[in-house]
């Protein structure tokens, strides 16, 4: 069978289309100009087009429905009558007792007590935390002596520590933030080394031959570069914060130590009122939740997103 | 001359060495380009220069004050602005507030970014990220400038405009550049002088001068370009089993 040879020949015969052909090896272009406007044509045909964010509102009705359907099989349990009500309050029961508490003040009082020991308690450890945490990331021997106890510590729950601390410093609240320190600390600590893990490891390299010091090493490229991880341990430092103030609070009471929802946990559980225990777990369920989003959530958004992290994420 | 290799080899722990009696030397304002296949350690002879390591024999000389350097993803700092990446290396190199600033925006300006400084680097083309990261290296104010492939992850048409960029930018501030790149349109084209690697252990095997003639002749050029290919490709082929 003849095959075609025309479009061959008529390429080599060509001597226009030969030239384009090796064009990319010379010079594709002259004058300055004219790859001012070759680059400024490329660089608009490559960037996307800045997209308008708009609020979802199924972000904030689906949570809400959520809820509002469990207080509803919550409320429907409670109304066939399986158990004591005594025993299982319903949510109109528990309403009435926070209504109680709230006018007597006691609610705002317990609310406050712990959000302040929980907030100064997980700064102090944060201000702690952090230079230990940087300190092991940059120096390995000191790492390898003390990743391991640090690890531990974080498996540790810190309730263990308190009959230490209250021997130690007896009914005060002293006991409650140094619950609190060995509850947040080692996960700060954690959060930050392994931030600082999954830095690329150019960064470093284009740190060195940038000239940086060790210092401006760790404060200028390691510490932001290890940001979200930091971040996402502070988000756990938080809660170890919070979940071992209730826990110390639950235990110790009385002395000078003053009425926290752990407290009110408690007294609850004397009292043998159920309404005050489940308002109490609410409230403190309540805390955890508007925390993250009111101040967690915002900053990691807005961190991941200035560096384009959250494309494609189901947030 | 600014850079002088001297029987430089390198191996890592036991193994075979990866550079083997390398020796070149590089003049002052000169353009080379240093070609080779996969794993010829042309990336390993770059960090020696660039001092991220140590040579385990031989002797080389560099700048005291050490070499500007390039990598192929441009390792911007995501959490800093186009201009915040040009101005942490002005800040490390020990420049002040007020002339970070200007300076910042003549190096956007060098590159045609000028428009583009308070973009973040995700924002930002890959061709755009590669210009910022040229206008890092540039803010080092090193006389000795190594590039590690910086355009072997972009398109055709973007190679070529920042090729002609490169060119452009080299001719301005009379810089040393030490060029390595898999490639070798983009090492004649780029080139003064192109120095073969072979792999395995890694030596300069042959090098080749590019003029201004192959610049501006296309058949020239890809005759040369024809000559280098079957060079590197025989050293290739010593490596078949």
């Amino acid at each position: 069978m003849p095959s075609n040879p025309a479009p061959i020949t008529e390429l080599s015969a060509e001597p226009a289309e030969s030239h384009k052909v090796h064009a990319a090896l010379t010079r594709s272009s002259t004058g300055s100009e004219d790859l001012r406007e070759l680059g400024s044509g490329l660089d608009s045909l490559q960037s996307d087009a800045v997209r308008k964010a708009r609020i979802d509102w199924s972000r904030i009705l689906l949570p809400v429905a959520a809820i509002v359907v469990l207080i509803i099989i919550w409320q429907l349990y409670v109304s066939m009558g399986f158990k004591r009500r005594d025993l299982v309050p319903g949510p109109l029961d528990v309403a009435a007792q926070f209504g109680a508490q709230w006018s007597e003040g006691k609610l705002q009082e317990a609310v406050w007590t712990s959000l302040e020991r929980g907030l100064l308690g997980f700064l102090i450890s944060v201000a702690i935390a952090t230079p230990i945490g940087l300190l092991f990331a940059q120096v390995a021997p000191l790492r390898r002596a003390f990743g391991p106890l640090i690890s531990g510590l974080q498996v540790l729950p810190s309730v263990a520590w308190v009959p230490a601390a209250i021997i130690w410093f007896g009914l005060t609240d002293a006991t409650v933030y140094f619950v609190i320190f060995m509850g947040a600390i080692p996960s700060i600590i954690n959060g930050l080394i392994s931030g600082v893990d999954q830095i690329p490891p150019h960064y470093r390299s284009v740190g060195t031959v940038l000239g940086a010091s060790r210092l401006q090493m760790a404060l200028q490229i390691v510490l932001p570069a290890a940001l979200p991880g930091y971040l996402s341990g502070l988000k756990q430092g938080w809660a170890f914060s919070w979940r071992s103030l209730m826990a110390a609070e639950i235990i110790a009471v009385g002395g000078t130590i003053g009425f926290g929802l752990g407290s009110m946990l408690n007294q609850g559980r004397d009292l043998s009122d159920m309404t005050i225990v489940m308002s109490a777990i609410l409230l403190i369920l309540a805390i955890g939740i508007l925390i993250e989003l009111l101040v967690f959530a915002p900053i990691e958004k807005r961190l991941l997103r200035s560096r384009g992290l959250l494309a494609g994420s189901t947030r | 001359m600014p850079v002088v290799l001297e029987n430089l080899g390198k191996r890592f722990g036991d193994g075979a060495p990866v550079l083997d009696d390398v020796n070149a030397s590089i003049g002052k304002g000169e353009f080379v380009a240093l070609l080779g296949a996969s794993g010829c350690g042309k990336s390993t002879l770059l960090n020696i220069m660039a001092g991220l390591e140590l040579p385990t024999s031989g002797a080389l000389e560099v700048p005291s004050d050490g070499a500007a350097f390039m990598f192929q993803d441009s390792a911007l700092f995501p959490w800093l602005t186009a201009r915040e990446n040009i101005e942490l290396a002005l800040k490390l190199r020990g420049v002040g507030r007020s002339e970070r600033r200007v300076k910042a925006a003549e190096l956007l300006e060098l590159v045609h970014l000028a428009g583009a400084g308070d973009k973040r680097p995700h924002e930002l083309s890959g061709g755009m990220r590669q210009r910022v990261a040229l206008a890092r290296s540039l803010a080092q104010d090193r006389q000795l400038l190594l590039m590690d492939e910086p355009f072997a992850a972009l398109d055709a048409i973007t190679r070529d405009l920042l090729h002609d960029e490169l060119e452009r930018i080299w001719k301005e501030t009379g810089r040393t550049i030490v060029f390595v790149t898999h490639n070798v349109r983009e090492a004649v084209r780029l080139g003064q002088r192109v120095l073969l690697l072979s792999s395995r252990p890694g030596r300069v095997v042959q090098e080749w001068n590019v003029t201004e003639e192959h610049r501006t002749d296309a058949g020239l050029a890809g005759q040369l370009t024809g000559v280098i290919t079957a060079r590197l490709r025989e050293e290739i082929r010593r490596h078949a089993k």
